[in-house]
């Protein structure tokens, strides 16, 4: 069954493939090796999307219509159903989009879903066999699937590395027509940018970012004054501004900033993925955290297991002197 | 509205470390601090929010052995009216599917409008509502971080997207929308609110009240398991600094100045 196909489905904005597209790519040939790939693309006016993917895959469906303008995963389903032979092997991105998607998508297939992976162990016969994350990364989970009725598979981002590509550029094939008469109960009305404000944290050489160990409110004190006393920019993780405490401009993430600091101090930040995915460039890390099971342990540079409320005070009271 | 809340009991990921026991059997769970799976309690919250707007019902589920009552409880405590649990033997082992199909049997033993499940919890899988929704045919949206009801019209939603932005959308009712951290305040829950709600009769459904097929749920209709936990290799990882207090952050200060982290 290691022939059967691999329909990658690309998530696309502005005319540009997201990098998932490419780390997809990788994906497929890992948890499915030597299995011939079709890259999926579904939205209104795809054309440089198509030519862009084809590098990377065997062949390129595409499916243009004006009504698919906007990424609606409701209309996107039951296309998808219509359109993919059974059994198939699906792999998308576990974005925002593929968590949108993804579990509907099992169910109606019939297929497997299998979320969130991390990492390919093998395929034995009709059995795949993937790394997971569990409690926000701090223990790891090989876990085997039955995809002999198929397979939804979403990878996390960033999870593995774009390579190199064997394939010459695969022929785009036009399915449009086939991507008519669809209706969802579920309708796109506008997206809702981020506001600006005057807080930028991306253009931030240096970065003190707090988390949910800071504990309490009162204590975020302390932080802003290491950051005063550093010249450092403010940021923080998902709980500080899910809590009210900073302002979501603050928020370093997948669903907050990306920041590309030369210098990053993460202060009580256990260091989720969705964090992770929101610092770029490869700074100089250093994590406090009192958890020395804490998964940014594993990517900082430098790493204190140790009280927030006892080394930043001591911290910036030495760089105060130091000055 | 009459609205169904699926909440889990999980130990808190934030308050714990977690580490891998028996060989990779499971993890070590003796003095590990349970509680509501985070997400969740922003999905009960904004449920209470809806129907002391607009009337209706809350009711809370959960999927569990009998622990998972202290989590429906202290839900019910916030300002739910009705609490359910699900129990079975066979139910153990299930996957995300097998959890959904049993959800959708109790769905199926009420009248609801609207169901809310938190947008993940522990196993990090964001499955079971998508799931659920696909199984009842409804429509779905996921990580939701605002919810307008218009009387008789769709519901307008707002979905968390990448880079800070809002998607809205319209959905019609009945769907089932799993919540995002961060779209309410969840009120806090003491100890008299719980005892306020300590004898209210709490129903315990099993797979042959539910009319649930056991070997479609549970490690007999499971297509995913996972075969063991473990502890990463981990690449270099960080280098870790040890010392007093003092010593430590003499030594972050050396780092900080030698990588042009003090201006």
């Amino acid at each position: 069954m290691s022939d059967a196909k691999v329909f990658i489905l690309v998530t696309h904005a502005d005319g540009k493939a997201d990098d998932s597209a490419f780390e997809l790519a990788a994906a497929s040939g890992r948890l499915f090796p030597g299995a011939s790939t079709t890259a999926l693309v579904v939205g209104s006016g795809v054309d440089a999307v198509c030519q862009e993917v084809a590098t990377v895959f065997g062949e390129v469906w595409k499916f243009d219509q004006a009504a698919l303008a906007y990424p609606n995963a409701e209309l996107l389903r039951p296309l998808l159903v219509k359109v993919l032979p059974a059994g198939s092997r699906v792999l998308l991105a576990h974005n925002t989009f593929g968590l949108d998607l993804g579990p509907g998508l099992s169910v109606k297939l019939g297929a497997a879903y299998v979320p969130d992976v991390v990492g390919a162990e093998g395929l034995d016969g009709a059995t795949l066999k993937v790394i997971r994350q569990e409690f926000a990364g701090q223990v790891s989970a090989h876990v085997a699937c039955d995809i002999s009725k198929g397979a939804v598979v979403s990878v996390r981002p960033g999870a593995f590395k774009p390579e190199p590509s064997g394939a010459t550029g695969g022929p785009v094939v036009d399915r449009s027509t086939e991507a008519t008469g669809l209706s969802a109960r579920r309708s796109f009305v506008e997206v809702i940018s981020a506001e600006a404000g005057d807080i930028d944290i991306t253009k931030e050489d240096v970065l003190v970012s707090v988390g949910r160990g800071i504990g309490e409110q009162e204590n975020l004190a302390l932080v802003e004054a290491l950051a005063e006393a550093m010249g450092a920019g403010l940021s923080c993780s998902r709980p500080i501004v899910d809590a009210k405490w900073l302002e979501k401009p603050r928020q370093v993430g997948t669903s907050g900033q990306t920041v590309k600091p030369k210098v990053y101090l993460a202060l009580g930040i256990s260091g989720s993925f969705q964090h992770m995915g929101g610092i770029k460039g490869n700074p100089f890390m250093i994590a406090v955290n009192k958890n020395p099971k804490a998964p940014i342990f594993q990517v900082a540079s430098v790493g204190v297991v140790a009280d927030l409320l006892e080394l930043v005070p001591a911290l910036t009271e030495k760089i105060k002197k130091g000055k | 509205m009459d609205i169904l809340v699926c909440v889990k009991r999980v130990p808190d990921s934030a308050e714990n470390e977690i580490s891998v026991a028996a060989g990779g059997a499971d993890i070590h769970r003796d003095d590990l601090v349970y509680s509501v799976n985070e997400w969740d309690n922003y999905a009960v919250e904004e449920a209470i929010q809806i129907t002391e707007r607009l009337g209706g019902t809350v009711t809370v589920v959960s999927l569990g052995d009998s622990e998972a009552e202290e989590v429906v409880r202290r839900e019910m405590a916030m300002g739910a009216g009705q609490g359910l649990l699900l129990v079975d033997g066979a139910f153990t082992g299930s996957d995300g599917l097998g959890i959904a199909t049993i959800l959708k049997a109790a769905v199926q033993k009420g009248r609801y409008d609207l169901i809310l499940t938190g947008a993940q919890a522990d196993d990090g899988g964001g499955q079971v509502g998508g799931m659920l929704a696909a199984l009842l045919d409804w429509p779905f949206a996921s990580l939701v971080n605002r919810i307008d009801v218009n009387e008789g019209k769709p519901l307008r939603i707002g979905r968390e997207i990448e880079g800070g932005a809002q998607e809205v959308s319209d959905i019609e009712t009945p769907c089932v929308l799993s919540i995002q951290t961060g779209i309410n305040e969840p009120r806090y829950v003491g100890i008299r609110g719980i005892r306020k709600v300590a004898s209210v009769e709490i129903p315990v459904l099993d797979a042959t009240a539910l009319g649930v097929e056991t070997a479609s749920v549970g490690s007999a209709g499971a297509k995913v398991r996972r075969v063991d936990y473990f502890v990463p290799v981990a690449g270099a990882g960080a280098e870790m600094l040890t010392g007093s207090t003092d010593e430590l952050a003499g030594k972050l200060l050396d780092l900080l100045k030698a990588k042009g982290g003090i201006k």
